[in-house]
């Protein structure tokens, strides 16, 4: 089946639009890009002549960065705009400062954006595909495709698997996207931290939600974690790092609790020893790197896919 | 000049009057005989004529976001509505903090307005919450009532000395309830839908510790609380509580917590922005309640109108709020009278006049002999869309553009004088 069947979206918002081929289309894409990362001339000209804005209104290294090699590898021309350089410090609009991108033959624009919603007020207003590479505390569509990824190449497939995503949710695109993708392709998803962070209202998105790591940690067959961000935090979310360790860090002796074949996952960047020992990080269940290796074929994928659409 | 409005269902529950009838109007006031010939004959068959609505809760941003809406361009859109009486709030620029401000917003009506705009003061300078603001004299100057609205006085010894102030001087305390601490940077209601999309999250609770909070100053004080724009279910239940025991407060609600829910912000348009945020259909069916046992006794809009510039912009930076003025009486009518059957008609009209009349103390709200002819023909029935393209109000933030409604005014008139017909 080619492309044109299985994928006529432009814009890449969130996972929760996207059906479970969709998502497993993606996959399969990226598995074609991987191969090309392992080549000695890593570019192919699927995006050539197409301009490609990473407008990073939120700060960002590593997905940034991502995108931006995917793009080349793709043989697009990319621009890259941070918030400092950007007009909206002038006091621009988004929807204005979108609008002259595309003024200038913008073809695909990457939103990194602190606010909920803002890929989609961007979709609805410009012709350029938009992808979202993460807007407020709503979707990180290419972490969990990534995610997804990593972790169908380590166990074959997502469905039947349980899959455990610890720290702070509330606040976490990652965790949504993660949720979305895990389910529509049939894993079981225990989400665990504390209370504050993990409030009950997620069980109606069809997790579980455990306040209890050591009885989650020796049923799963993936174990996700997010960053912890006390300094950035309101402090009344919880009390301490020193406590959350004690909680929740995957501690090398709560680590013993895991199945020898239990992958260890973390969208970065690491607090080595605080939600997960320094030893763990580079451990042999641990696959933190393979999620940075694979990131760059999902984002081939995606950009491949949608910038495709936006041709037409 | 005297009109004859003839043969309408006159509904005056200030009077507890509803009948078929002439309405006479003689020189600006209702009259009480008919004169021995007419200048004016307005046939009001098939029509019901009551007092000229009230809506206690509208925002006119003048002075300063003319951009927005004037006092002028506001009062259209509530002749347009059906609304002979509006009570602007007082977060303006500057502040309706001071007696000087009251008296440009009473030029300015008085120059421009077609309707009847009666001023708030503010409880606190400059809204701040921290001291108060100068309000015998603001009453001095003609305000109708003390708010903070859009904000909400935290510090409970600051509010409880603004009630007694207010007693004193003899008029109520309306009360935009937020608990900031609780509400955070919350934006839509916290439950399901601020969970799926990221949203942060308004909690009920946020609302609700405030209503407490004014139960027991009303109490505590002996005088009038109106907790502006309810939305809760615990706040209805508080509010029921307390006035079963007399205590001095009400509340009002706005036509959008009943006809949308928070399911409504999914796609990020800020048009389902306000504050207090939409909430669940459990929220709506408490509100309902509270106005079909009398909990929720005034009916009111928030019109809250915002540039289309302002309102085009990312979810946590647009401001909150929506028009109201002209599509409230069409919604509340099509949602409490015909579809969900919560209430009949002249109740629906008893919340828009003689109820909002006697918080504020207003010579308004009824036909009585003698009271200035404000008056308002409805046609109950009637069936039409809203077009915000046709609105008179300077902005067009509604997520209600489109909507099939039934029932409508079709004439206002204030004073005598027609300043609105369909």
């Amino acid at each position: 089946m080619t492309a044109d069947v299985r994928w006529n979206r432009k814009d890449l918002l969130g996972i929760r639009e996207l059906s479970a081929e969709e998502i497993t289309f993606i996959l399969d894409t990226a598995d074609a890009f991987k191969q090309v990362g392992t080549r000695d001339v890593k570019k192919v000209p699927a995006l050539r002549g197409k301009t490609l804005v990473n407008f990073f209104v939120e700060p960002s290294t590593r997905t940034r960065t991502s995108f931006e090699l995917a793009a080349t590898r793709l043989s697009a021309d990319v621009i890259n705009i941070s918030a400092a350089t950007s007009s909206l410090t002038k006091g621009e609009t988004l929807k204005d400062t979108a609008k002259i991108l595309e003024a200038n033959h913008a073809d695909i624009i990457v939103l990194r954006h602190s606010s909920a919603g803002a890929a989609q007020f961007l979709a609805e207003r410009v012709r350029a595909s938009i992808i979202n590479a993460g807007d407020g505390a709503h979707e990180h569509p290419t972490q969990a495709l990534l995610d997804l990824y990593t972790i169908r190449a380590r166990r074959g497939a997502i469905a039947g698997l349980h899959v455990a995503i610890v720290g702070d949710i509330l606040f976490s695109r990652v965790a949504r996207s993660n949720i979305f993708a895990l389910l529509k392709l049939g894993a079981r998803v225990t989400l665990v931290g504390p209370s504050t962070l993990v409030p009950r209202a997620f069980e109606q998105l069809g997790v579980s939600v455990s306040h209890r790591l050591d009885e989650v940690l020796p049923t799963v067959d993936v174990v996700n974690l997010l960053r912890i961000q006390h300094e950035r935090q309101r402090k009344e979310y919880f009390p301490s790092i020193g406590e959350y360790i004690r909680l929740f860090g995957l501690t090398k002796a709560r680590a013993k609790l895991l199945r020898p074949d239990c992958l260890i996952m973390h969208p970065g960047p690491i607090n080595r020893g605080v939600e997960i020992d320094s030893d763990l990080a580079d451990g042999v269940q641990s696959v933190i790197l393979d999620q940075v290796t694979n990131g760059l074929a999902i984002r081939m994928a995606v950009l491949y896919l949608c910038g495709g659409i936006s041709a037409r | 000049m005297k009109t004859i409005i003839r043969n309408g269902r006159i509904i005056d529950p200030a009077n507890r009057r509803d009948e078929i009838g002439d309405l006479i109007i003689a020189d600006g006031v209702i009259g009480s005989k008919a004169p021995e010939a007419e200048d004016q004959v307005i046939d009001a068959t098939g029509l019901v004529v009551a007092p000229g609505l009230i809506d206690i809760h509208v925002h006119l941003r003048e002075p300063g976001f003319g951009w927005k809406e004037t006092i002028e361009s506001g009062a259209r859109a509530a002749a347009a509505g059906g609304f002979t009486t509006i009570v602007g709030m007082p977060n303006t620029l500057p502040v309706a903090d001071s007696p000087s401000t009251i008296a440009w917003i009473k030029d300015r009506a008085a120059e421009g307005a077609c309707v009847n705009v009666l001023p708030t003061g503010a409880i606190s300078k400059n809204l701040e919450g921290e001291e108060l603001a100068p309000i015998g004299s603001l009453v001095q100057s003609g305000v109708v009532a003390l708010t903070d609205d859009g904000h909400c006085v935290q510090n409970n010894e600051l509010m409880r000395r603004a009630v007694e102030y207010a007693r004193m001087v003899g008029v109520p305390v309306l009360d935009h309830c937020q608990d900031y601490n609780l509400v955070g940077n919350g934006l839509v209601h916290e439950g399901y839908w601020s969970t799926l999309l990221g949203l942060p999250g308004w909690p009920a609770a946020g609302e609700e510790a405030i209503v407490a909070r004014n139960i027991l100053l009303a109490e505590l004080c002996d005088h009038q609380i109106h907790c502006q724009h309810v939305s809760t279910a615990g706040s209805v239940r508080l509010l029921r509580e307390a006035r079963a025991r007399g205590v001095k407060i009400s509340g009002e609600v706005c036509p959008h917590h009943l006809a949308l829910t928070d399911e409504s912000v999914q796609n990020f348009d800020t048009n389902y922005k306000m504050n207090p945020p939409l909430r669940t259909a459990s929220h709506v069916s408490a509100l309902l309640a509270g106005i079909a046992d009398g909990t929720l006794d005034v009916l009111a809009s928030d019109h809250a109108p915002h540039a289309k510039f302002e309102k085009e912009v990312e979810f946590d930076q647009a401001p909150f709020g929506i028009l109201g003025l002209e599509t409230e009486l069409g919604l509340f009518l099509d949602l409490l009278v015909h579809k969900t059957k919560t209430i009949e008609l002249p109740r629906l009209i008893e919340m828009f006049t003689v109820n909002p009349a006697r918080l504020l103390q207003l010579q308004a709200g009824t036909l009585s002999p003698g009271a200035s002819a404000d008056v308002t023909l409805i046609d109950p029935d009637l069936e039409w869309t809203y077009r915000v393209g046709e609105s008179k109000s300077l902005s067009c933030n509604t997520p209600f553009d489109g909507w099939k409604l039934k029932g409508r005014a079709v004439r206002t008139i204030v004073a005598g004088k027609t300043v609105w017909a369909l």
